[in-house]
């Protein structure tokens, strides 16, 4: 009983704080606890979700992945030159830099199978290459007006809710995260290769001699955080209406701090992406609170983010050592 | 081919499940195996033997693809086989359960029996039907455990049982089992048997590599006994007396023991220099005439009699007077001469390791007196008891030892550096000569000294452990276990090498499971009975039988 239990006290812990939060956050402040507040939560945090569920495989299989922030960047700026200087359609804008975003994966997952090189490095590698990428495509951010991310992406497309007086609209891009979301919890616990990414995570040597595929789950790790990385990129541009080469510095990190927060064991095999979104939900609390309170600058929920960090880190630290 | 002189007629049988002929590989310029013949029967439990280096482990990877052989044929059932990967052999029917047992530690043991080759509904993984596959391989190794159990919850017994369950739910026709009973105590080493008996009675073959001499004929059909990359006998085990296996393994005469003479040989350990002192030139058939035994430690004297009690010193270099620490050691009282080696005999949990640790600083005794030297002694840390020249090789080497990643040079100047303090540097040229040195009295097995500590045999490796701690120039040597796991050979050279290292003057603590050790070893043992020293026995009233009587005592 106890035992089982451990495993889950990571994302119990991480339940309980985004519990506490919000319930700390409704009792201090009047119209926090209303359908807006939420809504705007979901909004905020909708491309740090889908950043961070890529991050999750990376991290659960014992990897790292620090091109995100720059992928997404990319992938912004690619969107946003080819929809308002080449009169590409949104959809094919959307469809190639998915596949750009792929494929930049994979071709890291490639170098680091091929040479055997660190994950760190290769993707720190592919951290600069993206960004300077980035800014080749344009160096200045390009607004989107295109009738069809403004009308039919970001208006028809939304979700009415009939909460509070005017109802609440949930953007395509909040149900996009929701999906990623509910659909890499399903790779993660019933597909060969989600089992295998714990596995491989878990105890690589083991995996490999139990006959496991890891090349390919190295390579489908990669491919598919590069994929998240773009549509990461992708929502994030439909939440800003324009591409940016310059924006999302360091954003990896953040994806990383979530999936952390979220209870997923830094040097993989334990954890979920159920955890993860809870860790999103967190940190996006804490923004809110620290908006809410009005006099703190919003510098202060990096300060936050970092002690929940350490709290997490240590955490795990002691349940590890518990394990031995 | 080759076959040396001992081979019955086991060739002339019809086909047999598994034909290896004329495998080899080498390792750079070192043959890990040349030309090796071995033949596995259908429905059989064939042990493979040999001294760390004989090339059980390359024969095994060769034959499940780990690692591609330079030539040879496999073939199984007749028809040709060639393994590219483990996956590949599990295909053919191949199933290796590992030495290191290989399984995902925070699955559950379900998953660990399916994973890699699920059942499938609706395109996701069907976990009921996981269940039940994991629940029919568990039942039939004839145990009862709850699958959903995660495996790192489980004691070792059950990962093995658990890994063989694994490698049993494909098809497997050969199961191949590197040394499955090393972390196994005798209950379950004894249930693990009457599994492959089982198995064996529904057609299974079993190729079984031990260094354990009982397992050996408690559980094998055949013997292959691997020597020095060749191969030296195939016989049936009731036509394989023990000592003509000890020699065909050694290649050279077996050093017979003063001790146990008296000793019935069906009641023997699987220690070698227990047995009855037989004349070793006429037992050992050695077909390649291997050149007589020479083991680098020459400084040693040959531990044909255990060293005779000398006239106790009146200084004890040790001292424990009652100690104890809460939930570990109740009481001990202990001393230590120098130039003695004094044994620590008990069953596992009777708190031997524990004593070990406080001696060494690790955990820090709640009552009770120790001195050291004749000073009071109470160290805080292991930095404290090496300051103070004692030295611990652990029972654990390969958590607690090496760093396999450095080199055996690097490794042997580790604890002399930590005690001379990081500001006090050593000039190449010494450590250069310090180690190599060592490395020489010890008898290290190197290729060289910038050889990764990893890729030495289990035995080197503990030797160049030893080599760490005598750099220092320790006064008291705790040896945790220090032959676990190694092969005969290397046994002996560590057991002379204490017996010189206490005519040097050296205080020597020697724990160890293998009573038989004890008693050659040491002039005193110490028996620690429910984690309380309970008895003393010392010169020539140490023998196996007063220490396991003192052992079984009941109060």
């Amino acid at each position: 009983m106890i035992r089982v239990a451990r495993r889950y006290v990571p994302i119990l812990t991480t339940l309980a704080l985004v519990v506490a939060t919000f319930v700390a956050g409704s009792l201090a402040y009047p119209n926090f606890a209303s359908a807006g507040v939420v809504r705007n939560l979901l909004v905020d945090n909708a491309f740090l979700a889908v950043a961070a569920v890529g991050a999750t495989f990376v991290i659960l299989s014992g990897a790292i992945d620090l091109s995100v922030g720059s992928v997404m960047a990319f992938t912004s700026i690619l969107i946003a030159r080819l929809i308002e200087h080449h009169a590409v359609h949104p959809l094919a804008a959307i469809a190639l830099s998915l596949l750009a975003g792929a494929v930049f994966g994979l071709a890291q997952g490639l170098i680091i199978d091929l040479f055997k090189l660190p994950p760190f490095l290769v993707t720190l590698a592919g951290m600069f290459f993206a960004r300077g990428a980035a800014f080749l495509i344009h160096p200045q951010s390009i607004g989107i007006k295109h009738p069809f991310v403004a009308n039919v992406l970001n208006d028809q497309l939304s979700l009415r809710l009939p909460f509070g007086e005017r109802g609440v609209s949930i953007p395509i891009t909040v149900d996009i995260a929701i999906v990623t979301i509910a659909l890499a919890a399903v790779v993660l616990r019933s597909t060969r290769f989600g089992r295998s990414v714990h596995a491989v995570g878990d105890d690589e040597s083991s995996a490999l001699l139990m006959g496991l595929n890891i090349r390919a789950t190295r390579l489908g790790v990669f491919t598919l955080s590069g994929l998240c990385s773009a549509l990461a990129g992708i929502v994030f541009t439909l939440y800003q209406q324009s591409g940016d080469p310059a924006a999302c510095k360091g954003f990896e990190l953040d994806a990383i701090a979530a999936v952390v927060i979220g209870g997923t064991l830094l040097r993989g095999g334990i954890g979920s992406v159920l955890g993860t979104a809870l860790g999103v939900l967190l940190l996006g609390l804490i923004q809110t609170i620290i908006t809410f309170q009005g006099d703190l600058s919003s510098w202060w929920t990096r300060i936050a983010v970092g002690l929940l960090v350490l709290a997490f880190v240590a955490l795990q630290g002691q349940l590890s050592k518990r394990d031995e | 081919m080759p076959r040396g002189n001992v081979v019955d007629d086991l060739v002339s049988e019809p086909s047999p499940l598994l034909r290896v002929s004329a495998l080899s590989k080498r390792y750079g310029r070192v043959a890990a195996l040349d030309a090796v013949d071995l033949d596995v029967s259908r429905a059989s439990i064939h042990a493979l033997m040999g001294e760390n280096g004989a090339g059980k482990s390359t024969l095994i990877k060769c034959l499940t693809g780990a690692v591609s052989r330079d030539s040879g044929r496999f073939q199984l059932d007749g028809r040709d086989l060639d393994p590219t990967s483990p996956r590949d052999a599990e295909g053919a029917g191949i199933s290796t359960v590992f030495q290191e047992i290989n399984l995902i530690p925070h699955m559950s043991i379900a998953e660990n029996i399916t994973l890699g080759r699920e059942s499938f509904r609706a395109g996701l993984i069907d976990r009921k039907a996981a269940r039940r596959r994991a629940e029919g391989a568990i039942a039939r190794l004839g145990l009862s455990i709850d699958v959903s159990r995660e495996v790192s919850s489980c004691s070792i017994a059950i990962q093995q049982l658990v890994a063989i369950a694994r490698a049993l739910d494909v098809q497997a026709r050969l199961l191949i089992l590197d040394e499955p009973t090393s972390s196994l105590d005798r209950t379950e080493t004894a249930r693990l048997f009457e599994t492959l008996r089982r198995l064996r009675d529904a057609g299974l073959a079993v190729l079984f590599v031990t260094h354990f001499l009982d397992q050996v004929y408690a559980v094998a059909d055949q013997i292959t006994v691997l020597r020095d990359a060749k191969h030296v006998a195939t016989r049936a085990t009731s036509a394989f007396p023990r000592l003509e296996l000890v020699s065909a393994m050694l290649g050279r005469a077996i050093l017979p023991s003063s001790t146990s003479v008296n000793a019935g040989p069906e009641q023997q350990s699987p220690s070698l220099a227990t047995k009855p002192s037989t004349n070793p030139s006429q037992a050992v058939s050695s077909p390649s005439g291997s050149p007589p035994f020479t083991d680098g430690s020459s400084a040693a004297p040959p531990p044909e009699s255990r060293p005779e009690p000398s006239p106790r010193p009146t200084r004890d270099l040790l001292s424990l007077r009652a100690v104890s620490l809460a939930g570990s050691i109740e009481h001990a009282d202990l001393s230590i001469a120098p130039g003695e080696a004094v044994g620590l005999a008990g069953l596992l949990g009777s708190g031997r390791t524990e004593l070990a640790k406080v001696i060494f600083g690790l955990d820090r005794a709640d009552s009770g007196s120790m001195s050291l030297d004749g000073q009071p002694y109470s160290p805080r840390s292991p930095r404290d008891a090496i300051a103070r020249g004692v030295a611990l090789t652990p029972e654990n080497r390969k958590a607690d030892g090496i760093v396999p990643s450095l080199s055996v040079r690097e490794n042997i100047l580790l604890a002399l550096q930590a005690r001379l303090g990081v500001w006090r540097s050593l000039s190449t040229r010494r450590r250069r000569d310090i180690a190599a040195d060592l490395i020489a009295k010890l008898g290290v097995k190197a290729a060289s000294a910038d050889a990764p500590i990893a890729s030495l045999s289990g035995g080197n490796q503990q030797k160049a452990l030893l080599a760490r701690w005598l750099a220092t120039d320790p006064k008291l040597l705790i040896l945790d276990e220090p032959t676990r796991g190694i092969d005969v050979g290397a046994k002996q050279a560590i057991e002379r090498l204490i017996a010189s290292l206490i005519s040097g003057g050296l205080g020597v603590l020697f724990i160890s499971s293998e009573l038989p050790e004890i008693v050659r070893t040491c002039t005193r043992a110490c028996v620690l009975r429910d984690r309380r020293t309970v008895a003393e026995v010392a010169g020539p009233s140490l023998t196996e039988e007063r220490v396991m009587e003192a052992i079984a005592t009941h109060d």
